[in-house]
């Protein structure tokens, strides 16, 4: 029998080999990136250190790559729990602008309130909206058998549309009646907008940045920090929980899921509700946090800036583990900062970003079938020599899919 | 009620109905050998791209239509590889493509067109005699169109006779229904569901160019805005069968004339809830068509060998 820390020090190194195809799938990625930069006249490396210098360059531009990766996060935390339990959310656009919508009008309604008050109701609803718009499809998933991808997908349409008559009419900010208004709420009072986030540096640090307040100038909120905690309880809820049990059973194996007796159609909604509850979130901090308003320009993206799609990307780059998704949006929160300058200075388009994304996608999801072969080899010498494999280790899901 | 269902509208849904047909009817074969491609509109957009792009160097209508098969058929490739060899997961593996393809198209357009550019494209062309019957409209309806809806309307019989009354039909069903069967008779699975992804590839290439060059004569940002979607939700709606698709796309491009219709002539339904309507019927379809039967039983599921 091996010892306790052999077995640990077994299980780590498991872990990181698990971790090669991504990364390979990453190095794919940026090469496949890197021929089309060349044939488009652009040097890749150049190219390359204008996307690092406008992500991290300065203390402002790394604060808007974390302002970036914000909703990312929230989206990516929700995707992770629906792929988890084994069904595919492509809703958390539309989940995003139900939460932002009912979030923004909360604050509005909520506005004589003080803080302690309209500032929790306000992400409440916004949660309870998002997972209400993800219920549906889960709903229709779980009793009538309708593919979630292509509910979610449409339900994405209907939501924009929804904001955009709402943004147009009941919800048009006051100021802007006329004939040629923005489609945009009212502005949140300051005293219900989520706080500037400052990062106070210890004396050690006060010496390399200049001075003691950290990101004190910038747009970084507390957005932030709420979807970091969320991501860590978000962990313990899959991996220490009965319901996070529940929910990985069914995604593993269905039909061994209903055999063990758990209600595998409850589980698949209730994994779609708290994945839309997430999308939703995502949307009313934005609007609580940054744009203190509900806007947009009527385009399908114009208030979710895609983040519903790339926190997608995010969850499967980060081993659809919460915790995991946290570097993985910082990542493409920086792919997205990072693109506009070098937009700027090579006059590459930033739609260069979303077809990267589209490549790690499909690289991260192929190269599953190495993880999983080598997966089922150590789960096969693991009963060979009587030792279970450790009960928390996640292992990648088998996501099948009925319509 | 009668400036509402003039001719004009039921000629605008044959029209509109092209791109539906030609990228329907080959998702359906694909899935037909169980194979989801979900990266239809990701490569229509592609198609749609390519397809403008050599029409408004070339100013030839017929390279125009090649290129865009060709762009369709390169990427059908690479779905075949990424599902069937790689055996990674369709939905998932599906948006990727989709992001690609929508990424690529606007980065293209962007660095080799830049602003919105007119080209010629194709125009309608009437058949003699057919289309001066005034009787209902009848030719204004059905014989005054661009090549392509007719040849999108042909399709749709011929795709029905393959599947179901020639070799390579039975071929594409056995390979959808029971691989493993399929495999102990002889037939080469992966070889057919290389072809029926890659023969979507090239109708999904066509579909965006029937848009490109031929019904929008433009190209933008995400031109096909999740038709390519709406075209694999059909195929389920469809039941799987050719004249399923035909059906279903009418009904879609139908409810798309009236919308524009109406908002042309100025009846007072909110604008945005006329944009919303075929992606509300087309979940309500897809509740429909889950009672349906004739789903691939392989459909999505990789083919493992003796198992």
């Amino acid at each position: 029998m091996p010892s306790h820390s052999q077995r640990l020090l077994q299980n780590i190194l498991n872990r990181l080999l698990d971790m090669v195809p991504t990364l390979l799938a990453l190095v794919l990625a940026f090469l496949v990136a890197s021929i089309l930069l060349f044939a488009l006249g652009a040097d890749p490396g150049t190219a390359i250190n204008s996307m690092l210098q406008g992500a991290f360059g300065t203390e402002n531009a790394t604060a808007e790559t974390l302002v970036k990766a914000t909703p990312i996060l929230f989206v990516a935390i929700g995707i992770s729990i629906a792929f988890r339990g084994g069904v595919i959310n492509i809703g958390g656009e539309g989940q995003m602008i139900a939460g932002a919508v009912a979030g923004v009008t909360t604050a509005l309604v909520l506005k004589d309130a003080p803080a302690i008050i309209t500032i929790p109701m306000s992400l409440v609803m916004g949660f309870i909206s998002g997972a209400f718009y993800g219920g549906i499809a889960g709903f229709l998933r779980a009793y009538f058998g309708v593919n979630e991808i292509l509910s979610t997908i449409m339900l994405n349409q209907v939501a924009v549309q929804l904001m955009n008559y709402l943004l147009n009419n009941p919800l048009l900010d006051p100021a802007e009646l006329g004939t040629n208004h923005i489609p945009k709420t009212a502005r949140i009072l300051a005293e219900h907008q989520l706080p500037r986030l400052t990062i106070n540096l210890p004396e050690v640090l006060v010496s390399i940045f200049g001075h003691a307040d950290l990101f004190a100038k910038t747009r970084l909120h507390y957005g932030l920090i709420i979807a970091i905690v969320l991501a860590i309880l978000t962990y313990i809820l899959l991996w220490r929980t009965t319901i996070g049990y529940r929910i990985r059973a069914v995604g593993q194996n269905e039909r061994a899921a209903r055999y063990a007796g758990i209600n595998v159609k409850r589980q698949m909604m209730l994994s779609l509700v708290l994945a839309g509850g997430f999308a939703g979130l995502a949307g009313v901090v934005q609007v609580l946090g940054l744009q203190y308003r509900l806007q947009t320009d009527g385009s399908p993206a114009g208030f979710t800036a895609s983040a519903g799609f790339n926190g997608i990307v995010a969850a499967l780059f980060g081993g659809l583990n919460p915790i995991g998704a946290i570097p993985a949006s910082a990542f493409f929160g920086g792919l997205l900062v990072g693109a506009q300058k070098m937009q700027r200075d090579l006059g590459v388009p930033a739609a260069l970003i979303t077809a990267i994304n589209g490549l790690i996608v499909v690289f991260v999801v192929s190269s599953q079938i190495f993880t999983q072969r080598r997966q089922r080899r150590r789960a096969n010498i693991a009963v060979a020599t009587v030792d279970m494999p450790e009960a928390d280790e996640p292992v990648q899901p088998v996501l099948e899919e009925v319509v | 009620m009668n400036e509402i269902f003039t001719a004009s509208v039921f000629a605008s849904a044959i029209r509109l109905a092209t791109p539906y047909i030609f990228a329907g009817l080959g998702e359906t074969f694909s899935q037909r050998s169980g194979v989801l491609n979900l990266g239809v509109d990701g490569i229509m957009l592609m198609g749609a791209f390519t397809g403008f792009y050599a029409v408004y160097i070339t100013e030839n209508l017929l390279i125009g239509v090649l290129v865009a098969m060709l762009t369709g058929l390169v990427m059908g490739l690479a779905v075949a590889f990424i599902s069937v060899t790689l055996k990674a997961e369709q939905g998932i593996s599906g948006i990727g493509v989709y992001l690609f393809g929508l990424g690529l198209s606007e980065l293209l357009f962007q660095k080799l067109i830049g602003t919105p550019k007119s080209i010629v494209g194709f125009t309608a062309i009437s058949i003699p005699g057919l289309s001066d019957i005034q009787f209902l409209g009848i030719g204004e309806i059905f014989f005054r169109h661009n090549l392509l809806v007719y040849v999108a309307f042909a399709l749709v019989p011929i795709s029905a006779y393959v599947l179901n009354r020639t070799p390579l039909g039975l071929m594409i069903r056995a390979v959808g229904q029971n691989p493993q069967a399929a495999d102990a008779m002889g037939i080469n699975v992966a070889r057919v569901r290389y072809f029926t992804v890659t023969l979507g590839g090239v109708m999904s290439g066509l579909a965006g160019a029937s848009l490109s060059i031929a019904l929008l004569k433009v190209f933008q940002q995400n031109l096909t805005s999740g038709m390519g979607f709406i075209a694999v939700a059909l195929v389920y709606f469809g039941g799987w069968r050719p004249f399923g698709i035909l059906a279903g796309a009418m009904l879609f491009s139908f409810v798309n004339a009236l919308q524009l219709q109406i908002s042309g002539i100025g009846v007072d339904i909110p604008a945005e809830f006329a944009v919303m309507a075929p992606y509300v019927i087309t979940i309500i379809t897809l509740i429909f068509a889950s009672k349906r039967t004739e789903k691939p039983t392989a459909l999505t599921k990789p083919f493992e060998r003796g198992e």
